[in-house]
């Protein structure tokens, strides 16, 4: 049969089992390749709650969304060209994200009448004509895996354990993308058990070969590279790309890092990234909460080591107190938020950027933070890394905020050269002569970091109040506010050390649309399109928060309307509102998942016209 | 057991003495409170522990006691309730050379830092930790503490407290502490001494210290620190020695299956072999646990002294341990490279 080869631009496949089914890890091999191959990659991870929810259930489907494109990309997509479904519950969770005329490719041996109760279907799905708007793929993927691999001796879980491979091999035609990285994989993650390398090697082999094959499948595609700055570049993950920042930083400035942490989604991969540099002289401390883990990297500051720690809500609400102290204590540290959808416990696998007060505000007393947010998951890099460059030079704890979002998501980083890095120089005191505890450096207002084991810097320090220059416990009423001032005016004066806000766009016009965090895929792709379509409006991103960068009054201060986009209920906005007097609208969205690009254009245009 | 003590000592240090211990700041502790003494104990026993001044780091929480690092002339740290233990874990395992001390109170330790304090003693960094025990919470005027008796009326408790007392040397067995002692304010010498062993063991090391608040609860440990009834109500332990006590040294301690009771060595029946042998070295904590128990059976004397004294390796060595290791395997470790890991591609 002559198959056919279809040259397109870009493609966004979801791969969707029971959670342990296999869908993150053949979503992570397709990634893999696809960047091998060139492509400009972008993915969404959509975990369940639950570790492992009964089998076939709804609340058990693991997603893991894959957008490859020969374009730059920002997001992983909104709706999907592939849906590979590997029972009925998977196909129910994600079908509302399949495009019209989609493929849908399911496991039919997964649809038995249990199945598709359990998944809440009162009729079959694939009888009853529900999906007559997809191109429906209907494959015994448990029967032509167990064929392909009855020779292996394994029992059957252990074979029915391989269908991923099977559905991966099929995926791999599809876009024509070479499976050797999927090999290379499958040799390192079962170098102790052959057994299991030759079985996924031939089911990936198998569904490659049934598409080649049969008539079901006529038409493969091809997706050229994407076109790149020049240089090296890896996949990356954001959590990684946090981890590898605060070691760079610790490498760059000659400190040791101390890492303390308390496991939670979804920060815990940062820990468990850490935990392996210990050739760098990492001290990864996984302590008995999050109090605790805070209280190990305010140590470390105090004597003299790069102190960080990390949690996600609910754990930096435990921190409060410390962080506090480390503000007084004027002790440079690096807080790591990798936020997930509140109030409480709220929904842990899922995304949100609604702790963004909490940071600003969640501590007693004035107690001014210099905050910054990254972007996107390779972004995570160079902001963490900013984190501690800040901190070290002006001698406060920094936060350092992610989301979930780009914590789990993926994509292309252009590697940097360890030498293009931006210095971070630090200065231990040793002269003994006019040394005080609280003497600040004209520019910065950073006191010095004096650390146990100098000789004659002997002092105390402490969160009672202290008197300017001295350090010493002062109750004095005037001292009190000339402190409180001081400690705002230093963290202030870091808005003099920022590089110049980019506009995306023109510098004046109808609209600017104004967002931070990991909302900067949709809202630059939202505005991308927009300006295609010759749309008056730009975009500034933010990755300084507070303070919030000078330029950001005069650069709203050029358009005449302007919208921040936020996963919460308008954080940002009040914010910026309460700073500038500006009248800026919110585009709130608070469900658990990133914005759609989709969402931020109907509201750009919205606005435009001028119904709102 | 005593590393530490038999390292020479440099000149420099040697001609240390207690003034150089002491900060320019006036101590703000009520006239004729026990953290006085506690205070001039440390600071006379520092200039003979051997090191420089500028190694030793004092950490506090809050409470009355906690703030003693701001009385004494080194590194100090005053934090937040009950965390000292975090930040002193952070200290010693970022600079293990540091002399590490932990200052705090029976509220500080027991009850907000509660958590805190069993995992101190269970990762064994090597960190002194002096307990102000005075049974009350001093600094907020005058409520009942985790180490209060139970039927203590206080400010918070007009009809008697209704919470058990923990017990904070069982409390430290039980967590698995390599060094657990109790010393009294009001014996100076034996402070001293018991102070300069806590420093001497290599491990964390936990002091009970029953110290008079004599604004809210004055006199809570009098029948174990007063002349005349001192004696008759404490029983000093010392290692390989039988548990003698009384002011004629005329009674002993003796096992009666698990219970430990008191016997009389005058008349007759019972002899020193017949008694417990303290053993503060062995490795199994049973011994020390009975002991521990003492001062919860009416009629025992408290035990005062080293109940339990054991070298396990310190979390901070294991942690420098793991370093080495990590770059002997694999290198120390280069950014570049790191940076490079994994699969990388290259665009033109
Ligand atoms: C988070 C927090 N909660 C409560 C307090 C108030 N507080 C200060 S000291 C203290 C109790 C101290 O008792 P203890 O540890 O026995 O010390 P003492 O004053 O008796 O030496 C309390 C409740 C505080 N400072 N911080
Ligand atoms: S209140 Fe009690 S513990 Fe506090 S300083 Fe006064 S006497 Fe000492
Ligand atoms: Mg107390």
């Amino acid at each position: 049969m002559k198959k056919q080869k279809q040259s397109i631009e870009e493609a966004t496949i979801l791969f969707a089992s029971d959670s342990g089914g296999g869908a993150q890890s053949i979503g992570t091999q397709m990634t893999e390749a696809s960047a091998i191959a060139g492509n400009d990659v972008a993915t969404l991870p959509d975990y369940p709650a639950e570790i492992r929810a009964p089998a076939g259930s709804l609340a058990g489907i693991s997603g893991f969304q894959l957008r490859f494109s020969s374009l730059t990309i920002h997001t992983p997509g909104d709706l999907c060209d592939v849906l590979v479904a590997m029972n009925p519950a998977a196909l129910k969770v994600n079908i509302d994200k399949l495009k019209p005329n989609g493929i849908l490719i399911v496991d039919t041996d997964n649809f038995a009448p249990r199945n598709l109760r359990l998944a809440g279907y009162s009729s079959n799905p694939l009888e009853d004509g529900s999906l007559t708007q997809f191109q429906v793929f209907p494959i015994e993927l448990t029967r032509l895996t167990r064929e392909a691999l009855k020779d292996t001796g394994l029992t059957q879980r252990e074979v029915d354990r391989c269908k991923n491979f099977y559905a991966l091999g099929m995926v791999c035609w599809m876009y024509n993308r070479p499976m050797d990285y999927a090999f290379q994989w499958l040799k390192e993650k079962f170098a102790t058990k052959p057994q299991y390398i030759e079985a996924n090697t031939l089911a990936l082999k198998a569904g490659n070969i049934y598409c080649e094959v049969t008539e079901q499948f006529a038409t493969s595609y091809e997706i050229k590279p994407a076109k790149f700055a020049p240089g090296k570049y890896r996949n990356i993950e954001g959590n990684m790309a946090t981890a590898l920042g605060l070691v760079a930083a610790s490498q760059k400035s000659g400190l040791q890092l101390v890492y303390g942490s308390y496991p939670i989604t979804p920060a815990s991969t940062i820990l468990h990234e850490l935990a392996r540099y210990r050739n760098f002289g990492v001290k990864t401390m996984q302590m008995e909460d999050e109090i605790a883990a805070v209280g190990v990297a305010i140590g470390a500051a105090f004597s003299g080591a790069l102190g960080a720690t990390g949690s996600s809500g609910p754990g930096i609400a435990l921190k409060a107190e410390a962080i506090n102290l480390a503000m007084i204590a004027e002790l440079p540290m690096v807080v790591c938020n990798i936020q997930r959808a509140g109030p409480s416990t709220g929904m842990p696998t899922k995304t949100e950027q609604a702790d963004l007060l909490q940071m600003f505000y969640g501590r007693n007393g004035e107690s001014p933070l210099p905050v910054i947010a990254a972007s996107r998951p390779s972004d995570c890099f160079e902001t963490v890394y900013e984190a501690c460059r800040i901190a070290i030079k002006y001698m406060t704890p920094v936060i350092f905020m992610s989301d979930l979002y780009i914590a789990f998501g993926a994509e292309p980083w252009l590697i940097p050269h360890v030498s293009d890095l931006p210095a971070i120089d630090v200065d231990f005191p040793t002269d003994t002569n006019g040394f005080e505890p609280y003497l600040r450096d004209e520019t910065t207002l950073a006191r010095p970091w004096a650390i146990p084991g100098t000789p004659g810097l002997e002092h105390r320090i402490g969160g009672l109040e202290k008197a300017d220059i001295s350090g010493n416990v002062s109750y004095d009423p005037d001292n009190h506010e000339k402190m409180v001032h001081l400690r705002a005016e230093k963290v202030a004066r870091i808005a003099d050390d920022l590089p110049p806000t980019e506009i995306f766009g023109e510098s004046s016009g109808e609209l600017l649309v104004l967002s931070w965090g990991g909302t900067f895929g949709a809202v630059r792709t939202a505005v991308e399109h927009k300006q295609a379509e010759s749309k008056s409006v730009s975009h500034v991103h933010l990755r300084y928060l507070n303070p919030l960068p000078k330029e950001v009054g005069d650069i709203m201060q050029g358009f005449k309307r302007v919208l921040i986009p936020e996963l919460n209920l308008g954080q940002l906005r009040l914010l910026i509102r309460a700073e500038y007097l500006v009248d800026a609208a919110g585009l709130n969205k608070i469900q658990g998942q990133p914005f759609h690009v989709f969402e931020i254009e109907s509201k750009i245009d919205e606005m435009l016209r001028g119904d709102v | 057991m005593k590393k530490r003590a038999s390292r020479p000592i440099p000149v420099a240090v040697q001609t240390l003495t207690k003034g150089d211990f002491t900060s320019d700041q006036d101590v703000r502790w009520c006239p004729g409170c026990g953290d006085y003494s506690i205070l001039a104990q440390t600071q006379r026993i520092l200039p003979d522990l051997g090191i420089p001044k500028e190694d030793f780091v004092f950490i506090s929480g809050i409470g009355c006691s906690s703030r003693f690092p701001y009385y004494m002339n080194t590194y100090g740290f005053h934090t937040i309730h009950g965390r000292a233990p975090t930040i002193a874990a952070g200290v010693k395992a970022s600079n293990p050379d540091l002399s590490v001390w932990v200052i705090t109170g029976d509220g500080d330790a027991l009850s907000i830092g509660g958590n805190h304090f069993i995992h101190l003693m269970r990762r064994n960094l090597d960190i002194n930790v002096l307990l102000f025990n005075n049974r009350i919470y001093g600094l907020t005027k005058g409520q009942y503490s985790p180490t209060s008796e139970q039927g203590k009326k206080t400010y918070s408790t007009p009809m008697g407290s209704i919470d058990n007392p923990f017990n904070p040397i069982s409390l430290a067995l039980a967590s698995g502490a390599t060094f657990v002692a109790r010393s009294l304010d009001r014996d100076p010498e034996h402070l001293r001494s018991v102070i300069k062993s806590a420093f001497d063991h290599k491990g964390t090391s936990f002091i009970e210290i029953y110290q008079n608040c004599n604004v809210y609860n004055d006199g809570a440990f009098f029948t174990y620190t007063e002349k005349e009834t001192k004696a008759e109500n404490t029983v000093f332990l010392e290692h390989g020695e039988p548990l003698v006590f009384g002011k004629d040294g005329d009674k002993g301690i003796c096992l009666n299956g698990f219970k430990p009771e008191v016997v009389s060595l005058s008349d007759g029946t019972h002899s020193n072999g017949d008694l417990i042998t303290h053993d503060q070295f062995t490795e199994d904590r049973t011994l020390a646990y009975f002991l521990s128990r003492m001062t919860e059976v009416p009629g025992l004397p408290h035990p005062i002294g080293i109940f339990r004294s054991v070298e396990h390796p310190c979390y901070e060595e294991m942690m420098t341990e793991q370093i080495n290791t990590a770059k002997e395997r694999m290198g120390d470790g280069d950014l570049d490279a790191l940076l490079n890991e994994g699969d990388t591609w290259v665009v033109e």
